[in-house]
């Protein structure tokens, strides 16, 4: 995406990304109001959690006098920010001001746009702007949505439900366009939407990363049996390269631990 | 009791952000790993995607959603601008919603 993005487009994609923000945290505020629960309890839950769908699971939870459940399923939804930070630590930087805060201004969308960029320029900066915006525009939307009360509508309504998904599908296409990372977020995006009936919220997007083993099967059958094979790094072309020769699937004891680790 | 569960949710979601980024750190990576950690990224970014565009809690959403993120797809393969892709996701799901396909 990196050179065929002009600032000015950027601003425009972040500004749309942030009225959608506004739109979602307006409803958040004026159903956190409708449940019955205190006007402090929507403001106070998106400047400190700033995690839309934890919110939401969580505030359902807590109307419902169910706090210990809000806790646990909030906490299981967002443990996917785990394996984010370690995929933007570089981006966010050294100094301890911006870990400190950086961290907290993490979200999908912000990971997203920062994982599209190429240069490490680039995604520091979109990532700053991305986090900024979306925080000061869901903070923004929740006092609205609180004042309002009941005023504001469905968001369903209005579709913002299909806007977040399509949005992170822009932003994830271009990384798609390599073989290996395809196939390993589409198997992973597979299993997570098998899931998602059986398991509780936020487990089955975490198992997503099981889709990884797609790519590590392979690799671990090829250096046992010639340990002078290239190294995974070598690129797309490497497990293409493996695949005729790969022996007929016998399955390890490595295997049938990861396949009940989830 | 209310203020004490979203002080934990809180705490909880700010450690998990905070000791990926500072795990990183501490983690000597080897570069087969490094490869890794954008791909899990993308892994987790798609379940995301597809989990919200397919599912309402723990059953299935519709059609209404589904067929507008579609749409917002297709216009994101096709490389329309951003803002586009995110509008007409929106407004086919309104509109369907409107003619009463949920």
């Amino acid at each position: 995406m990196g050179t065929l993005y002009r600032t000015r487009a950027q601003l425009r994609d972040i500004g749309a990304l942030a009225a959608a923000s506004l739109a979602v945290g307006a409803s958040f505020g004026a159903i956190a109001i409708a449940y019955g629960l205190p006007a402090w309890v929507p403001v106070v839950m998106s400047v400190l959690i700033f995690a839309g769908g934890a919110q939401f699971l969580a505030v359902g939870l807590l109307a419902a006098g169910n706090p210990i459940a809000a806790v646990l399923a909030g906490l299981l939804l967002n443990a996917r920010h785990l394996p984010f930070g370690l995929a933007v630590a570089d981006t966010i930087g050294t100094r301890w001001r911006d870990r400190l805060v950086g961290s907290h201004l993490m979200t999908d969308e912000a990971v997203a746009f920062a994982l599209a960029e190429s240069s490490p320029t680039a995604r520091r900066r979109v990532y700053w702007l991305v986090g900024g915006s979306l925080f000061v525009a869901w903070n923004i939307g929740v006092v609205l949505g609180v004042l309002l009360g009941g005023a504001t509508g469905d968001p369903d309504a209005l579709g913002l439900d299909a806007a977040f998904p399509a949005g992170l599908i822009a932003l994830i296409l271009p990384s798609l366009r390599d073989r290996e990372t395809r196939l390993v977020a589409l198997t992973g995006a597979a299993l997570a939407v098998l899931l998602t009936p059986v398991l509780p919220a936020g487990l089955p997007v975490m198992c997503a990363l099981l889709g990884l083993l797609v790519l590590v099967r392979p690799t671990t059958r090829n250096r046992r049996s010639s340990p002078d094979a290239p190294p995974l790094t070598a690129g797309p072309a490497e497990s293409a390269r493996i695949a005729p020769v790969r022996p007929p699937s016998v399955p390890t004891p490595d295997d049938v631990s990861e396949g009940d680790r989830c | 009791m209310l203020i004490a569960a979203i002080l934990v949710l809180a705490v909880g979601t700010y450690a998990f952000r905070l000791s990926g980024v500072l795990l990183r750190e501490r983690l000597e990576l080897s570069a087969s790993l490094q490869r890794m950690l954008p791909m899990s990224a993308a892994a987790l970014l798609a379940a995301l995607a597809a989990t919200a565009t397919l599912m309402a809690g723990s059953e299935f959403a519709g059609f209404a959603r589904p067929a507008g993120v579609l749409a917002g797809a297709l216009l994101a393969w096709r490389k329309a601008p951003f803002v586009l892709v995110v509008i007409a996701a929106a407004a086919v799901t309104a509109l369907l919603r409107l003619a009463g396909i949920e």
